[in-house]
């Protein structure tokens, strides 16, 4: 059997490695050309994943790491689907987020910004897509922090996403922001992508039909991995 | 009207910043949070094979470990068969092939156990019913897909990401006992520079208690950039 290959990567609308704007990227960039790989085995398969892996509580980080009630902060859902290119569900995958808590602060040792550590808020959340590709969270919403780039850079507010897909070589790591944060205009790090429609594929869209009144508002927010082709093979469609 | 294509474009990637252990490996952030963290246990208990020990670092263009650094791994088992619908084959109960690999704060170095995977078979000869066809018919035409096709040399991917990197960075692990394998290898004979190629064969430096250990040191710049792949 043949495996299908994934299209190639469109490196025209991720970051490039060098940009100066954001500096930790200056020592941290190759600068020889990456060789460029027709897809093996090596690169089509990966790391698969299942409800034994989880707990259902890892999608809730209002309730995941709660010590003595609930974490500060404007209730949010975050749901939204992992589709390929081909527009078809990524069922059964893993995502996985961090973020900060509601005044900007990490849960990290690393962490020092002078905003305080929520003591109910971990930070992280991790979930399986279902059988059509959707996941969601429930969490807080971070807040802007800070950070050491030019003198008064503020990051957006912003949620961490880390997806699987099926194959090593769909691996990615994003950024989700929220729609109408004036901060995403003034970010370096946003801006290391190049492409404007890319940029705007980052924003999770305020999602009024899917919040529940009362309780938490919703944000809306779909990730596409890289597509893969069908392989004629004996003269028939196969698989995907 | 022009007609449309109506693909989806692929999210854009963006760094995983400074604090990706909250999220992926939060032990290392300062707090248990989960039942079990992802990606400690790479190869399990029941895998067949030699077992061996890897270590590293990543060094940034001034010649410093990165010290914020995640890598995962990703490998097939002593057969060459990756645990994956498509990977060749079934594997031993519990070998995942896929580890998360963090480094030590203040050092920057990282290590972990597997075991050291077989040969894979290549890329297959015929990538669609038309090359198929072309095969039986025309064998000699069919050179670049032969020499494509032979099996890769043992070898672990890594893909790492951390602060200042935009988009996580694809790269490769050989080993040194393996010249003759790593010699007809089609991955490393693609890289035209033969000097480079050499950048991707870790050092095998010590026995620990036993175990082999290898050496990867992976240059993100620099005299010796390590070789990087667009896959
Ligand atoms: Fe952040």
């Amino acid at each position: 059997m043949t495996p299908a290959e994934f299209y190639q990567r469109d490196r025209r609308l991720h970051p490039p490695a060098l940009t100066p704007d954001y500096k930790t990227s200056v020592a941290r960039s190759p600068r020889l050309s990456m060789i460029s790989l027709e897809n093996t085995a090596s690169e089509i398969t990966g790391p698969t994943f299942g409800h034994g892996d989880i707990d259902p509580i890892d999608n809730d980080l209002i309730k995941n790491y709660a010590q003595t009630g609930d974490p500060i902060g404007e209730r949010v859902i975050v749901h939204g689907r992992v589709l390929d290119e081909n527009a078809r569900a990524v069922p059964n995958t893993l995502v996985e987020i961090w973020q900060a808590n509601a005044g900007g602060r990490y849960r990290h040792k690393k962490d020092s910004y002078l905003a305080p550590i929520d003591p109910n808020f971990g930070g992280c959340g991790r979930t399986l897509t279902d059988e059509n590709g959707f996941y969601f969270f429930r969490t807080v919403k971070p807040g802007a922090y800070p950070w050491r780039n030019w003198v008064n850079n503020w990051r957006p507010a912003h949620i961490h996403v880390s997806v699987f897909g099926t194959a090593f070589c769909q691996r990615l790591i994003t950024q989700l922001y929220f729609e109408g944060d004036p901060l995403i205009a003034q970010c370096p790090i946003v801006h290391t992508i190049p492409d404007p429609d890319a940029i705007e594929q980052l924003i999770a869209r305020l999602d009024m039909n899917a919040s529940i009144p009362l309780d938490c508002i919703a944000y809306k927010f779909d990730i596409v991995l890289r597509g893969r082709r069908s392989t004629l093979f004996e003269n028939r469609l196969e698989g995907n | 009207m022009r007609q449309t294509l109506d693909y989806l474009r692929e999210t854009a990637s963006q760094t995983a910043g400074p604090y990706v252990h909250i999220g992926l490996a939060p032990g290392a952030a300062g707090f248990d949070i989960y039942r079990e963290e992802l990606g400690r246990d790479i190869a399990g208990p029941n895998a067949r094979g030699q077992r061996i020990r890897v270590e590293g670092v990543v060094i940034d263009g001034m010649g410093s470990p990165v010290k914020d650094v995640l890598l995962e791994v990703w490998q097939a088992n002593a057969n060459g068969i990756y645990p994956h619908p498509e990977g060749g084959g079934t594997v031993e109960e519990g070998f995942r092939g896929w580890g998360r690999v963090i480094t030590d704060f203040e050092t920057g170095e990282w290590s972990f156990e597997t075991v050291k995977p077989g040969a894979v078979a290549g890329r297959h000869p015929t990538a669609s019913g038309v090359a198929r066809r072309v095969r039986e018919t025309h064998p000699d035409w069919m050179g670049r897909a032969d020499e494509a096709a032979a099996r890769m040399a043992p070898h672990l991917s890594f893909w790492l990401v951390a602060r200042g990197i935009n988009i996580g960075l694809n790269t490769r692990m050989y080993f040194p006992d393996e010249a003759e394998a790593n010699a007809k290898d089609p991955v490393l004979n693609l890289i035209e520079w033969e000097s480079r190629r050499a950048t991707l064969i870790a050092k095998r430096t010590d026995n620990d208690g036993g175990l082999p250990v290898y050496r990867f040191e992976i240059r993100l710049q620099g005299d010796d950039e390590t070789v990087f792949f667009d896959i």
